[in-house]
C-alpha cells in the first residue's frame, strides 16, 4: 500500500474512532474514501475535519444528491472535501428519504450554500438550518424535483411564446415520438451468465442446488 | 473596502434594487444579478443562475457513455476538451483502462491548447468588461488558428468529441505537430503584443489593481480554485500535485499571485498561457509513435480494415455503437485542472452501459456563489471587474 492510501486510511480510522455510534462505515475503493455518517452527526464530522490537524479538509468541492429509488433511505448526499495540505481527497456520504432533513453544512463551509441548494432543487433533499433553501437551476415556479429517477426525461411541461397573450405559456409536454429507451441486457460481454428465458439453463441451475 | 465607504444613514432612503442581466454583455452569458444598491455601491447581490440549465446530468443518465462525451464539449464551450478529460478518465478509473502512451500525450497536449483557447478568450473579455477593446480583436485572431488544430484532429471547431474512453478518437493528421510547433514560436509575440497594451495600462490598472481582493482562507471557505485560487497566493494546481496523463512528465511552473485582486488574477492567465506553451513543445518533442487507442476490445472499436474481412469485428463493431460498453460498478470522483478551475466528475456505475449518476462539478459555480461575499461594499463597475475576472461561462454553471 502506497503512502497516499495508507494515509486515506488512516484518516478514515481516526474519524471512525473518534465518532464510533454516528460513522456506519468507512472503505477505500478506487484509491479514493467513502466515509458513511449518520445525518444527525454531519455537522459534527464536517467541523471534524475540517479543523483536525491531521484532516485539514477545508475545501469542500462539490455536494451532490443520488437516487436509490428502491432503498428505504432513497437518496444520498455526498460531499466531496479536498485537503490542500495534504493532498488528500475524502468523501463523506448521508443517507436520507423525502421527509428526513439534513442539517446544513453551509455555516462550516460557505460554498456548501448553492451545492445544498442545487441539491434541494435537484432531489427534493431537506437541508435543516439552510440559510436561504430556494431553488437553483430549475425555472421560476418550477414544480417537482427533475434528477429523481421516477422524473421523466422528457418533463412534464414546455413553454413557448404565444403570439396573442403576448407572453411564454406554459403547456403539457408534447412530443411526437416517444423516448426510446432501448433493452441492452444482451448475452453479450457476459452480461448475464443465462439468457433470460433459457429454459434449460434454468433447469439445470435448479437441479445442481437440488443436489 | 466597506468601512471607506460612507453609509446612507438616513432610514427614510431604501437601497435601490437593481437588475442585472439576463441580456447584457457584461454577465457573460445569461446571469441574471439582482443587486441592492446604496447609492453606486453593492449592498447584496443575488445572482440567479439556471437561465441555460439544460439537465444536462439527466441526459447524461441516459445515454451510454460514449454518448455522453459531446455533453462534455457543451459544458465549457470555451475549452471543450479539457472536459472531456475529465470524464475519460473517471471512466477508465472505474473501468481500469489503460490508456497508450501517445493518447495521453495528445490529450494533455489538446488540454492545453484548450486551455490557451480559454485564457485567450477570458482576459481581453475581462480587458473588454473594464473599457479595453483592442486585445479582443487581437486574441480572436490567435483563437481562430486554435480552432484550426481542433479542426485538424476532430473535424469540429468548438465541439471537439475528440477523447475517448482509452484514448483518443484518432490520431493527429500528418504535419499537424509541426503545424502547432510554428505557431508556439509565435505565440509569445501574440501575448506580448496583448501585454503591451494592458499590463502597465493606467486605467486597466485602476480598473484592476485591488478590486475583489481575496484571501488565501476566504478563496478556500468559498471553494475557489484554479487562477483564483493560485492569484490568492495558494501554489496548487492539480497538474503538479495530483498529475494525470503524462502531466507528471511535464517540466512547468505554476504562476501564483500576490495581492489576489483581479490585477494578480489576470496576470497568472497571462502567465499561465506561456507556460502552457512550454508543455505544447515538450509534448510535441516527447511524444513517442505508436497507437493512440487502447487495443482493450471492451471500449475500442474495431479497425475499419478489420471490418472489411471479420465478421466478429463488424459485430462487435455494431455492438460498441448500439449498446455501448459496460463500466463495472463502483464510484468515483475524478478531476482535472481546467482553465478556470477544478471541473470534477463525480460518477457511479451499476455495472450497465449507461453512468447512474453523473455529477458535474462546474469552478465557475463556487466562483459565481462568492460574488455576493465578494463585491459588498464595492461599486456598481466593479462588481463587473470581478464577474470578469471570475471567468464564468453559464454553459458549465448552469450544466
Amino acid at each position: 500500500m502506497d503512502e497516499k492510501l495508507q494515509a486515506l486510511s488512516d484518516v478514515g480510522a481516526h474519524i471512525a474512532a473518534r465518532f464510533t455510534d454516528d460513522v456506519e462505515s468507512h472503505e477505500l475503493a478506487n484509491g479514493e474514501l467513502t466515509v458513511v455518517v449518520g445525518a444527525q452527526a454531519i455537522q459534527k464530522v464536517a467541523q471534524f475535519v475540517r479543523d483536525e490537524a491531521n484532516s485539514l479538509f477545508k475545501i469542500c468541492v462539490d455536494v451532490c444528491g443520488v437516487d436509490y429509488p428502491e432503498r428505504e433511505k432513497r437518496f444520498e448526499v455526498v460531499y466531496n472535501l479536498l485537503s490542500l495540505k495534504h493532498n488528500l481527497r475524502l468523501r463523506l456520504k448521508v443517507r436520507t428519504d423525502e421527509d428526513t432533513p439534513v442539517p446544513s453544512v453551509s455555516s462550516i463551509w460557505p460554498t456548501a450554500n448553492w451545492f445544498e441548494r442545487e441539491v434541494w432543487d435537484m432531489y427534493g433533499v431537506f437541508f435543516s438550518d439552510h440559510p436561504d433553501l430556494r431553488r437553483m437551476l430549475t425555472d421560476y415556479g418550477f414544480d417537482g424535483h427533475p434528477l429523481r429517477k421516477d422524473f421523466p426525461l422528457t418533463g412534464y411541461v414546455e413553454i413557448r411564446y404565444d403570439d396573442v397573450q403576448r407572453r411564454i405559456v406554459y403547456e403539457p409536454v408534447k412530443l411526437t415520438q416517444d423516448f426510446r429507451n432501448f433493452d441492452f441486457l444482451s448475452p453479450w460481454d457476459g452480461m448475464t451468465p443465462t439468457l433470460p428465458g433459457d429454459e434449460k439453463a434454468d433447469q439445470q441451475a435448479a437441479e445442481g442446488e437440488g443436489k | 473596502m466597506a468601512d471607506s465607504v460612507t453609509k446612507i444613514s438616513d432610514p427614510t432612503i431604501k437601497p435601490l434594487t437593481l437588475n442585472f442581466g439576463p441580456q447584457h454583455p457584461a454577465a457573460h452569458g445569461v446571469l441574471r444579478m439582482v443587486m441592492e444598491m446604496d447609492g453606486e455601491v453593492v449592498e447584496r447581490l443575488d445572482p440567479h443562475i439556471g437561465l441555460l440549465h439544460r439537465g444536462t446530468e439527466k441526459l447524461i443518465e441516459n445515454k451510454t457513455y460514449m454518448q455522453a462525451v459531446p455533453y462534455f464539449d457543451r459544458l465549457d464551450y470555451v475549452a471543450p476538451m479539457c472536459q472531456e478529460h475529465a470524464f475519460v478518465l473517471a471512466a477508465e478509473k472505474l473501468g481500469g483502462i489503460k490508456v497508450p502512451e501517445r493518447g495521453q500525450y495528445i490529450r494533455v497536449l489538446f488540454a492545453e491548447i484548450s486551455r490557451v483557447l480559454n485564457h485567450l478568450l477570458n482576459v481581453p473579455a475581462y480587458a473588454m468588461d473594464i473599457g479595453a477593446m483592442t486585445p479582443m480583436f487581437w486574441a480572436f485572431e490567435e483563437r481562430e488558428k486554435l480552432m484550426e488544430f481542433h479542426e485538424a484532429v476532430c473535424g469540429a471547431r468548438l465541439h471537439a468529441n475528440y477523447y475517448r474512453v482509452g484514448g483518443v478518437h484518432q490520431d493527429m493528421p500528418a504535419g499537424l505537430a509541426d503545424q502547432i510547433l510554428a505557431w508556439a514560436e509565435d505565440f509569445p509575440k501574440a501575448i506580448d503584443d496583448m501585454e503591451t497594451l494592458l499590463t502597465e495600462n493606467r486605467i486597466f490598472k485602476q480598473r484592476s489593481v485591488d478590486i475583489g481582493i481575496i484571501s488565501p482562507e476566504e478563496a478556500m471557505a468559498w471553494g475557489c480554485t484554479g487562477p483564483v485560487l493560485r492569484a490568492s497566493g495558494v501554489p496548487w494546481d492539480l497538474r503538479k500535485s495530483q498529475p494525470y496523463d503524462v502531466y507528471d512528465r511535464m517540466d512547468f511552473d505554476i504562476p501564483v499571485g500576490k495581492n489576489g485582486d483581479c490585477y494578480s488574477r489576470f496576470l497568472v492567465r497571462v502567465e499561465e498561457m506561456r507556460q502552457s506553451l512550454r508543455i505544447i513543445k515538450q509534448c510535441i518533442a516527447e511524444m513517442p509513435e505508436g497507437p493512440v487507442m487502447t487495443e482493450d476490445a471492451r471500449v475500442a472499436p474495431p479497425r475499419r480494415a478489420d471490418m472489411k474481412q471479420s465478421m466478429e469485428a463488424l459485430i462487435s463493431h455494431f455492438k460498441l455503437y448500439t449498446e455501448g460498453y459496460h463500466i463495472p460498478a463502483g464510484e468515483t470522483y475524478t478531476a482535472v485542472e481546467a482553465p478556470k478551475g477544478e471541473f470534477g466528475v463525480f460518477l457511479v456505475s451499476d455495472g450497465t452501459n449507461k453512468p447512474y449518476r453523473c455529477k458535474i462539478r462546474a469552478p465557475g459555480f463556487a466562483h459565481l456563489q462568492s460574488m455576493d461575499h465578494f463585491c459588498k461594499g464595492h461599486m456598481l463597475a466593479d462588481s463587473v471587474a470581478i464577474l470578469g475576472a471570475f471567468d464564468v461561462v453559464f454553459g458549465e454553471i448552469d450544466r
